[in-house]
């Protein structure tokens, strides 16, 4: 009927890639031949006690192999419960849901900042690999690093940690500050005191700033209205302020949105 | 053959399985998942006078076997729907119920008299939200205030008019009767039930507007008694819904007296529900040698 579905996919791989984070492919044949950097999945748990989807973005799409990549950081139950899965068991999963980076706002000639903050850096994986241009990651951790090894692959990576044990300690602003460097283009994703600072610091620069943003989801797909976040305009859906994260985004223009 | 057809205040639906409001939009999102033209009727998200942006965020919380939610009834006004969402849905063989809010009486009046002019097939009146304070759920709970408003609603009404009822009661029947001496067609119930969560590690509200209303599993089989309680009450046809999943939830409101059933939180975890549900009832008639779904309608014993 449409792109959008919901099919049971197979557990490939899984692995844990630091404290509490997991990596797993799942094979997903409609979803994997449809999906785009920025957009994202719905898991469903297998114990029924636990009724809504977990919403987690697309890291990396392998199209032959009719894969897709996740990584997740265990906070709860349902990730607990998906860490405990095992190859070759499967498990329902929605999508691909959202809207996604706009990819085609760079060129060649054009620079882009890649920026993720901590469980925002997985969505940056894929950005990188399908992104035309010159691209600079800039991603933040506590102290642990993941996925820098993905990202080096499509360009150059610039660390910030909490406690400066690897690269410039501080944040993602810390690092852009550090290096000097510039952009045309911001794709950024991560908690929401580093999209506001963002935001803040696309205005001043005058720079195009995507984010991607999060809240809690029932139906994912812009039915129930339980995941709105305050737009500038006037949405399309129910013409007030509050545009639909699961379907009009999760990404949007920095300007667009209040946070 | 066997007839799934069941009638409502005159209206009869090719199956007894309808969407939930609230859950389901206008259709259009969950028409990437299922034939609309296969069920019995869509019913919509509630519909105001004029735009409702809701209530802030987080509006939902997982409970178990359920959740809360404080969507707070954002909708986009009566205009945009009416020119927007029942073309849409026009463009399907399935009937057409629009749910309606409001804050006054004059306002789900004013809805009321909007949608007269409109292809819509029946009225859902919405008497039972707990997530809006001006409204709503002020006149579901008192059987004075149920019966003075459905009156002013029939006075105007062109299509027939389903009351919806609050399960946020001590007497739900008290409700069904006040509905039926004011004139409704027909009565739906339950809405959700009020709750609350607390996030223990942050010590404060998982909702914003600190309390929601409960749906899904956990509230089944509350909803089966209340379902069962109302069409043992009143004359006129019962609408159940609240925690159906599957075919055997669908066939306990229908034993337990409903006419018709609608399937709300379901939607979210398994959006092909619906469709599934009222196959799987066609099947269980087949097995048990029913020719006619209104055998088994009220049938517990
Ligand atoms: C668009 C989007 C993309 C995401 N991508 C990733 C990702 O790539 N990797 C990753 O580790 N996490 C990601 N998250 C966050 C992830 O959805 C939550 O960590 C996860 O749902 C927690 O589930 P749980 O059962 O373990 O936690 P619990 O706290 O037990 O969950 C309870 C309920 O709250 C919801 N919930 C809890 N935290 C969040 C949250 N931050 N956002 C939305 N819903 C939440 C759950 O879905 C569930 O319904 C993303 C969130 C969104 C909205
Ligand atoms: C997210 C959500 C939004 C809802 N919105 C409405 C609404 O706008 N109007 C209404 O009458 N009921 C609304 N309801 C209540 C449902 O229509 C239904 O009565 C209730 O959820 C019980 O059914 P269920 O357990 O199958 O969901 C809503 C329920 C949910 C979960
Ligand atoms: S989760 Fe239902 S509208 Fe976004």
């Amino acid at each position: 009927m449409s792109e959008k579905g919901k099919e049971l996919g197979k557990i490939l791989s899984q692995e844990v890639i630091g404290t509490e984070i997991y990596s797993m492919w799942i094979e997903l044949p409609q979803i994997s031949a449809h999906a785009k950097p920025g957009q994202f999945v719905s898991l469903f748990c297998t114990d029924k006690s636990r009724l809504l989807p977990r919403p987690i973005s697309i890291c990396e799409i392998e199209r032959e192999k009719h894969a897709l990549r996740l990584v997740y950081r265990v906070v709860g139950k349902g990730t607990k419960e998906f860490s405990k899965m095992n190859v070759g068991e499967t498990l329902e999963v929605m999508g691909p849901l959202g809207n996604g980076f706009p990819i085609e706002r760079m060129e060649e000639g054009k620079k882009a900042f890649l920026i993720g903050g901590g469980i925002g850096i997985p969505p940056m994986v894929e950005l990188a690999k399908q992104l035309k241009g010159e691209k600079q990651m800039i991603v933040g951790y506590r102290d642990e690093l993941f996925l820098t090894e993905e990202l080096k692959k499509a360009g150059k990576v610039f660390i910030a940690t909490e406690d400066g044990s690897t690269g410039v300690k501080g944040n993602v602003l810390d690092v852009i500050a550090h290096h000097q460097l510039d952009a045309d283009v911001i794709y950024a994703c991560g908690p929401t005191p580093m999209l506001r600072a963002l935001k803040k610091y696309a205005e001043e620069k005058n720079i195009e700033c995507w984010i991607s943003m999060e809240e809690k989801m029932a139906c994912g797909i812009g039915a129930c209205l339980a995941c709105v976040c305050q737009s500038k305009e006037i949405d399309g859906h129910s013409h007030v302020h509050n545009k639909r994260i699961c379907k009009d985004g999760p990404v949007f223009l920095a300007t667009e949105v209040e946070l | 053959m066997i007839n799934m057809s069941v009638t409502i205040a005159g209206v009869t639906l090719k199956n007894p399985v309808m969407t939930a409001s609230g859950t389901f939009g206008s259709g259009q999102e969950y028409s990437e998942f299922v034939d609309l033209n296969r069920l019995g009727a869509v019913v919509t998200k509630g519909v105001a006078n004029v735009p409702w942006s809701g209530n802030p965020t987080p509006r939902i919380a997982e409970t178990y076997g359920g959740m809360l939610n404080a969507i707070g009834l954002q909708n986009p006004g009566m205009e945009v729907f009416c020119q927007r969402d029942i073309p849409f849905l026009k463009q399907y063989d399935t009937k057409i119920i629009v749910n309606v809010c409001g804050k006054t009486t004059e306002d789900y009046c004013e809805v009321v008299e909007r949608l007269s002019e409109e292809p819509v097939d029946l009225l859902e009146i919405n008497i039972s939200c707990p997530n809006v304070k001006e409204g709503g759920i002020a006149f579901g709970q008192d059987p004075k205030a149920v019966e003075a408003i459905t009156k002013e609603i029939k006075k105007r009404a062109k299509q027939p008019v389903i009351m919806k009822l609050s399960p946020n009661v001590t007497d739900i029947t008290a409700m069904a009767k006040a509905a039926q001496a004011g004139g409704a067609d027909a009565l739906s119930l339950i809405n959700t039930l009020t709750g609350m969560k607390i996030d223990v590690n942050r010590r404060c509200f998982s909702l914003a507007n600190k309390t929601g209303g409960l749906s899904g599993p956990a509230v089944k089989p509350i909803a089966v008694r209340m379902v069962y309680q109302v069409a043992n009450a009143v004359s006129i046809p019962v609408i159940g819904m609240g925690g159906i999943t599957n075919t055997e939830d669908a066939l306990e409101f229908l034993l337990a007296g409903a006419t018709a059933v609608s399937v709300g939180t379901a939607n979210f975890f398994y959006p092909t529900a619906t469709v599934e549900i009222a196959e799987g009832i066609e099947q269980y008639l087949r097995e048990n040698h029913f020719e006619d779904i209104r055998q088994i309608i009220g049938a517990v014993q």
